[in-house]
C-alpha cells in the first residue's frame, strides 16, 4: 500500500515524500523503531517520519525519537527524504514498512 | 558475554543484578544485532547483588574497540564503581569511555543502535542520554 508519488519541491535536492501503512502487529515499537533507524543510517539523505502528511516530521535516525512516535499497527506511516540517495532511502524504508519489519517471517 | 571485531563503539552493561544485565545484554542482542562488541557484568564476586571493578574493567576489556566504549550502568554503585574501573584503565583508553546517563536497558539499546550504523562515542552518548533530554 505505497503511495510513492514524489513530490517535487526543493531546488538543490528533490524531497520525496511517500506513506505506507504499518502491517506489523506491534507498529513501530522498540524493535522496528530500531530497524528503520538502522536502515535511515545506512543512506546520507535526511529521512524524516510522521505520522500526518503534514508532520510534525521525526528525525528516522534517531532510534528514542522514533520510539516516541508511538505509531501503531494500521496506522499510515509518512516519508519524507532529502538527499543524494534520497530515492534509494526512501525504497529502502518503505520496504522496510511493507515487509513488516521482517516480523511476520523469522525474528532476527 | 560477547565481542565482534569492528570499528564500532564497544557497549558494557553494569548493573546490580547480574540478570538485568544479562537481560539487557539478550536485549542489544536480539534487536540490534552483533555489529557492535558488547559485555556485560552484574553482582558482586560472591554472587549476590552488587556490582564490583574488576568485573567492570573485564567487561570494558571485552567490548573494547579503537572507536570507545560506552557503559551503561543502573544505581549509584554502578556508576562509582564504573569511573573507578574507567581511572584504573591504561591512559590511552580512559578518554575513550564515556559513561552514559541513560536508563540502563533502554540506553543499552539505543546506544548499541547508534553504534552499529558506525557512529561516534560523541553521538552514542548523546543518542542514550536522549532518553533524559
Amino acid at each position: 500500500m505505497h503511495d510513492a508519488n514524489a513530490s517535487r519541491a526543493s531546488k538543490s535536492f528533490t524531497t520525496l515524500t511517500a506513506s505506507a501503512v504499518l502491517v506489523n502487529p506491534v507498529g513501530l515499537h522498540a524493535r522496528p523503531s530500531v530497524k528503520l533507524t538502522q536502515c535511515a543510517k545506512s543512506f546520507a539523505a535526511t529521512i524524516e517520519i510522521a505520522l500526518d502528511a503534514d508532520g510534525p516530521w521525526t528525525d528516522a535516525k534517531s532510534p528514542v525519537k522514533v520510539m516516541r512516535v508511538k505509531a501503531p499497527q494500521g496506522a499510515m506511516l509518512y516519508f519524507r527524504v532529502t538527499g543524494l540517495d534520497g530515492e534509494a532511502a526512501l525504497a529502502a524504508v518503505l520496504a522496510l514498512v511493507h515487509d513488516g519489519f521482517g516480523e511476520a517471517s523469522s525474528s532476527d | 558475554m560477547s565481542n565482534s571485531e569492528s570499528g564500532n563503539v564497544g557497549i558494557v552493561i553494569v548493573s546490580h543484578s547480574a540478570k538485568i544485565a544479562e537481560g539487557a545484554a539478550d536485549m542489544v542482542r536480539q534487536m540490534v544485532g552483533n555489529a557492535v562488541p558488547l559485555a556485560w557484568t552484574g553482582g558482586d564476586p560472591e554472587g549476590g547483588l552488587g556490582t564490583n571493578v574488576a568485573g567492570i574493567l573485564k567487561a570494558i576489556e571485552i567490548a573494547w574497540s579503537s572507536a570507545g566504549v560506552a557503559i551503561l550502568v543502573d544505581l549509584g554503585g554502578a556508576e562509582t564503581n564504573s569511573e573507578m574501573a574507567v581511572e584504573m584503565l591504561a591512559e590511552d583508553r580512559r578518554g575513550r569511555v564515556v559513561i552514559c546517563n541513560a536508563p540502563v536497558v533502554e540506553g543499552a539499546v539505543i546506544a548499541a543502535t547508534e553504534s552499529s550504523g558506525g557512529s561516534s562515542l560523541s553521538a552514542v552518548q548523546r543518542s542514550a542520554e536522549e532518553f533524559y533530554a
